[in-house]
């Protein structure tokens, strides 16, 4: 009963903050732009212009929803503190568990509002242009945005275990930021190093599926890029697809665990937190 | 008297300091209880500890029936507490904010919303808590500390940013709550307000509980001297009266009153002397030691010894 009240109330603020405004308008115009410039190479007889939008709206949002997740999340419990609204909340018959459940729902109804209404806009104005959209890839780009939810889930989770454990919000900005950063950007370009250097020799396909499975993002761009036969085609990665032996249930379990995990902790550091 | 709040000789030290050191009282329903202390004498940490937000470090603690050190907290639906420094989220305005609060608290949502014209938040209540003042925030403090009828409640510096009138409406909506069996714990340096509203005073001085009774329990123990102003007519400025007994300690205040330091046991014998015939006394007044300096002596006391 208290998850569902505290939960309500992180919506109400998101939307009073503008927060939910703010994410579905950056990523409904996203989508947009992406949907309309993206289609020039294929020109707009493409046979499957969703295909092509998924290929550029799941690179994209690999980038921008664990931003906005980091965003949201990594104040949430160090700034609570902060601003001392932490410490009238724990003296109301709450436990702290479920503070954290009750927030991590709410800020992931807000990602979610924000992904589904923002992407689907794409969807709607393929449609309304004319576009022939067959099931095949409204089941893809359903399956997207999906696990652009869910990608935002693994980056809320994260962003709670950095602020139950740093000491200011200063901190935990600096941290997310580093997180972000080595995750979406460092981890690929060192693995692409490391593989380049080692020219298949030492590195074996089970190793290196445990490597892409220990970064969300690559989790992410696996499901999507590779999920689906029409976009993995277009997304040029046919070829890992077929080399991957990673299964669309193993990629999705990773991404609950990567959920799971840092949630878990985050609850844990919060509960042996003083205030 | 059924204890309502127990400390068992508590210690919590935060590394080196020891912020509050092997402190243990109980506190009854129905007992409006004055904390008092310098900054860091442990008010706060020792009201953090009852509410379960840190562990203490030796001791047990007992609120409403719950550990609180050990996450347990169903009892919390029946304590109220204001922060010191109270805090709202700034997007939701007071009434949203009430509302919530006693959502968690199970408590009629309506009844709550009352609470908050009872602080005379009415009109403000509908805006954002961001626009609030210092005073506007307290007032909101102690409307939520108030939802629910509590049988605990801990305020931590409740009166700071109130106006005088509010601060009136305060006491006395607390003094009813004792009156119905609440405990009131308070913290507050503003001693001569609690003087004449708490029934009982607990001195704390660098996490040490220095004493702790009635005010009139720690009067007597102190034995401080009560001081006798005596307005009396034709007696030159720097003149004492010829009939004060010799050893008494008395001064000249402003022109023609003189005071005098009576010692407890010794007050009424200097009465009488003031008012034996043929003593051109023209008023009397006797002002028993304040909250303040009890506290002074108490101190100064614990400074001593320690």
């Amino acid at each position: 009963m208290n998850v569902p009240i505290i939960a309500a109330k992180e919506i109400h603020q998101a939307i009073r903050n503008r927060w939910v405004l703010a994410a579905t308008l950056l990523l409904a115009g996203l989508a947009l732009s992406l949907t309309f410039l993206g289609s020039a190479p294929t020109g707009s007889v493409g046979v499957r212009a969703l295909d092509v939008v998924i290929v550029s709206l799941s690179s994209l949002t690999i980038f921008l929803v664990p931003l906005i997740a980091l965003l949201i999340s990594h104040d949430a419990i160090v700034g609570d503190m902060e601003r001392g609204t932490m410490l009238l909340l724990l003296s109301y018959p709450v436990a702290r568990w479920q503070v954290l459940i009750g927030k991590f729902l709410g800020h992931l109804a807000v990602l979610g509002f924000a992904t589904c209404f923002g992407y689907g806009v794409a969807v709607g104005a393929l449609a309304a242009t004319g576009s022939r959209i067959d099931l095949d890839s409204l089941l893809a780009f359903a399956a997207m945005i999906g696990s652009s939810v869910l990608l935002g889930a693994v980056f809320v989770a994260i962003g709670y275990l950095v602020s139950a454990l740093v000491r200011d919000r200063g901190t935990a900005a600096g941290v997310s930021i580093g997180l972000w950063l080595l995750l979406v950007l460092i981890y690929d370009m060192a693995l692409l190093g490391l593989l380049a250097l080692d020219q298949g020799r030492h590195i074996s396909a089970v190793a290196l599926n445990a490597m892409l499975l220990l970064n969300p993002t690559d989790v992410y761009r696996l499901f999507n890029l590779t999920g689906f036969a029409n976009v993995s085609t277009f997304a040029g990665m046919a070829g890992l697809a077929q080399s991957s032996s990673l299964s669309v249930q193993a990629l999705l379990s990773a991404l609950t665990l990567w959920t799971l995990v840092p949630l878990g902790l985050a609850a844990i550091a919060f509960a042996r937190r003083e205030l | 008297m059924t204890g309502t709040v127990r400390v068992t000789d508590v210690t919590k030290e935060y590394g080196q300091v020891k912020a509050v050191r092997g402190a243990s009282f109980e506190l009854g329903q129905g007992e409006l209880v004055a904390l008092i202390g310098h900054n860091g004498a442990g008010k706060t940490t020792l009201m953090k500890l009852m509410l379960g937000l840190i562990r203490p470090t030796g001791g047990s603690i007992e609120v409403l029936g719950d550990n609180p050190a050990a996450g347990e907290f169903s009892g919390r639906r029946r304590l109220g507490y204001l922060p010191e420094n109270v805090s709202f989220d700034a997007a939701l305005t007071g009434r949203e904010t009430q509302a919530f609060y006693a959502r968690l608290k199970r408590e009629p949502i309506a009844k709550a919303l009352e609470l908050l014209d009872t602080v005379g938040l009415g009109v403000a209540a509908g805006r954002r808590v961001g626009t609030y003042s210092k005073g506007m925030r307290q007032r909101l403090g102690l409307a939520q500390a108030l939802i629910g009828h509590p049988k605990v409640l801990l305020l931590d510096e409740p009166t700071t940013g109130l106006d005088p009138e509010l601060r009136q409406t305060f006491y006395e909506i607390i003094a009813r709550l004792a009156a119905q069996g609440a405990t009131v714990l308070l913290s507050s340096h503003s001693l001569t307000e609690l003087e004449e509203r708490a029934g009982r005073v607990i001195i704390m001085n660098r996490g040490v509980k220095v004493a702790d009774g009635s005010i009139e329990r720690l009067r007597n123990i102190a034995q401080l001297p009560t001081r006798i102003r005596l307005k009396v007519a034709g007696l030159s400025p720097a003149e004492l009266p010829p009939w004060l007994p010799s050893g008494a300690t008395c001064r000249r205040l402003n022109g023609h009153i003189v005071e005098i330091d009576a010692a407890p046991d010794r007050k009424i014998e200097l009465l009488h002397c003031a008012t034996a015939a043929g003593n051109s006394v023209e008023d009397v007044d006797v002002v028993q030691p304040t909250l303040d300096e009890l506290y002074v002596h108490f101190l100064g006391q614990a400074e001593v010894t320690s």
